[in-house]
């Protein structure tokens, strides 16, 4: 027996909402058979992965904390994949974005510099997030070279760039020779939002994404053209729509929402600049973008869930001596079934037994 | 041995595996299936093999291992994109994070463990010739396995009628289909062999090039090797050029970086990813765009559509 896929002419709507929540249930039960497989309960593993961080209120802070920076991200990301081009480097624009408002802080260590520093700081994040990924852009629109595999290889040349900094010329000179950066001073540091809280202005500044977002996508010509571009080249270009400026310009804001994210980060929840400053948000983003069908309040739903991963994942280090690598294990899996998941609302799927033809 | 020699072998030693996982990707592009989960099956197949050889303490058990941990991880590539018609660069960009991860759970408790050398074969008199003797005629299986595979590849592309029909579908499914090629079942068995490769070359990483397990140690390779089939215009001759020269690349910065001239190490690791990122440039600015990408490439197979 095998199965055929057709397309549908109609798609339900309600096929459409229940796909995601379904490819979470597929994976989660994948990920549970994994655990049962090592030896491990799989009832306990999702009592520590689920049920524990959502009952806690330190976790459930800890739980915007880490959709921030994957918010943020995801959004940025969305632009690209919406237009039909993929930016698959955000991990390494994250990373630039850091570097650069992280230099500022650096410069203005210990000077008593006013107010300004840490504003600056978020615009030269947004910068080189920005310019870093517009390397990509502008490789595919002047001279056609295939974005995936620049915007990914530039990951790997970012963090080189940021260990060779905390190894080298950015090493606090009083820090035990530890690879990493002096901590920023007040003036250069993220503010919670309430007093002894740990969540920062940087959730603040993905809630606004994802508002301006939602208006952009839904209410500009330049969503309508993000839309066209993906769904339909052709038509696009003959719109007058050029699709080397939108390319250029998708880039240049999922570039510039990853450097956000990355200073936000560094500035706010790390305090200083260290050889590792993402457990893989850029990547993780990815699933958020796809898990959230690329639409805003979708994403910060989806990288709510995915922030859960991270910190049940530590958890479950901690408690169950599950390794950390089950959280990407699991995360490729969800992205796995979101992708076929999508496909299933828009193909009929019909089994065929062998010999019986259509 | 001179140090001349020594680093002769060792570019061969580096070389190998992106030649293998690049040869499978090409198959498997040429069918019309781009998969980006290369990095993911490598992993998967590096860190399979040396769980595998430690166990049982054989290294042809490791290589099966490795190739068949390939396999899986492509069955699972295929049953997404074929079965489910679903994007295949996600897909894809799926499979490399789920390899990574896995591989990292299965490989956890072989970290530390070490793999003796593999014997190079030696063939007799030959092998005795100066410089040329040890390069050419003793090195070991994998290496002329590789070789012999792109001469394989390219005859069976270009001499038979079986790759006829697989870069036919590759180039235009909707005619193939309506031919009556068997779309679906020629790219599954492409995407399978794409993974073997993947494995194998995986196998080699973790059991002949570094002989020990790290996470995440495959570090780009199979990212490279995406590049290599791009870089040879989906021509099997040219993914071995391209294979040596950025294996040479490799090579030549790991010993500039033993030899310490001022250069901060992390800019000479550099190196590979943007000899990759400037060759891919380089190509494109002499050839014009994308020519010789298989027409169909990363489109979804869907009949009746």
């Amino acid at each position: 027996m095998r199965f055929e896929l057709t397309p549908r002419t109609t798609v339900s709507p309600v096929a459409r909402a229940v796909a995601p929540v379904a490819a979470f249930i597929v994976s989660f039960l994948i990920a549970g058979f994994v655990i049962w497989l090592m030896g491990r309960s799989p009832i306990a593993a999702f009592n520590v992965y689920v049920v524990q961080p959502l009952s806690d209120p330190w976790s459930l802070q800890e739980l915007l904390v880490k959709a921030t920076p994957l918010a943020l991200i995801a959004i940025g990301l969305s632009y690209c994949f919406r237009a039909n081009l993929w930016n698959i480097g955000a991990e390494g624009q994250y990373v630039m974005g850091a570097v650069l408002g992280s230099w500022l802080a650096l410069k203005t260590h210990g000077t008593d510099a006013g107010f300004w520093v840490l504003p600056l700081m978020l615009i030269l994040g947004m910068i080189g997030g920005a310019l870093y990924g517009l390397i990509p852009a502008v490789l595919k629109t002047r001279f056609g070279v295939n974005e995936i595999l620049t915007s990914l290889m530039l990951v790997y040349v970012a963090q080189l760039t940021l260990d060779y900094l905390v190894r080298g010329p950015w090493r606090d000179p009083k820090g035990f020779n530890f690879p990493q950066s002096v901590t920023f001073d007040p003036s250069a540091t993220l503010p919670p939002v309430m007093e002894a809280s740990r969540v920062n202005y940087g959730t603040v500044f993905a809630l606004v994404a994802v508002l301006v977002t939602a208006v952009v996508l839904g209410r500009t010509l330049f969503g309508y053209r993000l839309k066209l571009t993906g769904d339909a080249p052709r038509a696009a270009r003959f719109a007058g729509f050029s699709s080397k400026a939108t390319t250029l310009a998708v880039f240049a804001i999922s570039g510039g929402l990853a450097g956000l994210a990355g200073i936000s980060e560094v500035s706010g929840q790390i305090g200083q600049l260290q050889p590792s400053i993402s457990p893989g948000y850029g990547f993780t983003a990815i699933t958020v973008a796809f898990l959230g069908r690329l639409n805003p309040f979708g994403i910060m739903v989806a990288a709510l869930v995915l922030a859960l991963t991270f910190i049940g994942g530590e958890s479950a280090q901690i408690l169950l001596k599950l390794p950390l690598d089950l959280t990407q294990a699991f995360q490729g899996m969800l992205l796995l079934c979101v992708l076929a998941a999508d496909a299933l609302v828009s193909n009929r799927i019909r089994f065929v037994t062998r010999g019986g033809g259509k | 041995m001179t140090t001349f020699e020594a680093i002769l072998l060792t570019i061969v030693t580096a070389s190998t595996p992106l030649l293998i996982a690049a040869l499978g990707e090409l198959v498997s592009e040429r069918a019309g299936v781009l998969n980006l989960g290369v990095e993911g099956m490598m992993i998967m197949g590096a860190a399979c093999s040396f769980a595998a050889a430690v166990t049982f303490d054989s290294t042809v058990v490791g290589v099966l291992a490795g190739i068949l941990a390939g396999v899986a991880m492509a069955a699972l590539f295929a049953l997404a994109v074929l079965g489910f018609a679903a994007n295949q660069v996600g897909s894809g960009l799926a499979l490399t994070i789920f390899g990574i991860g896995l591989s990292g759970l299965i490989g956890a408790p072989f970290v530390g463990a070490r793999r003796d050398p593999i014997a190079p074969l030696d063939i007799p008199v030959l092998s005795d010739l100066p410089v040329v003797g040890r390069l050419f005629f003793e090195q070991d299986l994998f290496v002329y396995g590789s070789i012999a595979l792109t001469v394989l590849i390219a005859l069976y592309l270009g001499r038979t009628r079986s790759g006829l029909t697989l870069r036919s579908i590759g180039e235009n499914h909707g005619s193939a289909h309506g031919l009556g090629l068997p779309v679906l079942r020629v790219r599954f068995l492409a995407i399978l062999f794409g993974g073997a490769c993947a494995g194998l070359a995986g196998a080699y990483l973790s059991l002949v090039y570094t002989r020990f397990w790290a996470p995440g140690m495959t570090s780009g390779r199979g990212w490279i090797a995406l590049a290599l089939v791009v870089f040879a215009a989906w021509r099997p001759a040219w993914v071995l050029v391209g294979a040596y020269i950025f294996g040479t690349a490799t090579v030549l910065q790991l010993h500039a970086q033993a030899a310490q001239f001022g250069v901060p190490s992390q800019a000479l690791s550099a190196v590979p990813y943007l000899a990759t990122i400037l060759a891919l440039l380089l190509l494109s600015l002499r050839r014009g765009r994308a020519i010789g990408a298989p027409g169909s490439l990363g489109v979804p197979f869907v009949p009746d559509r």
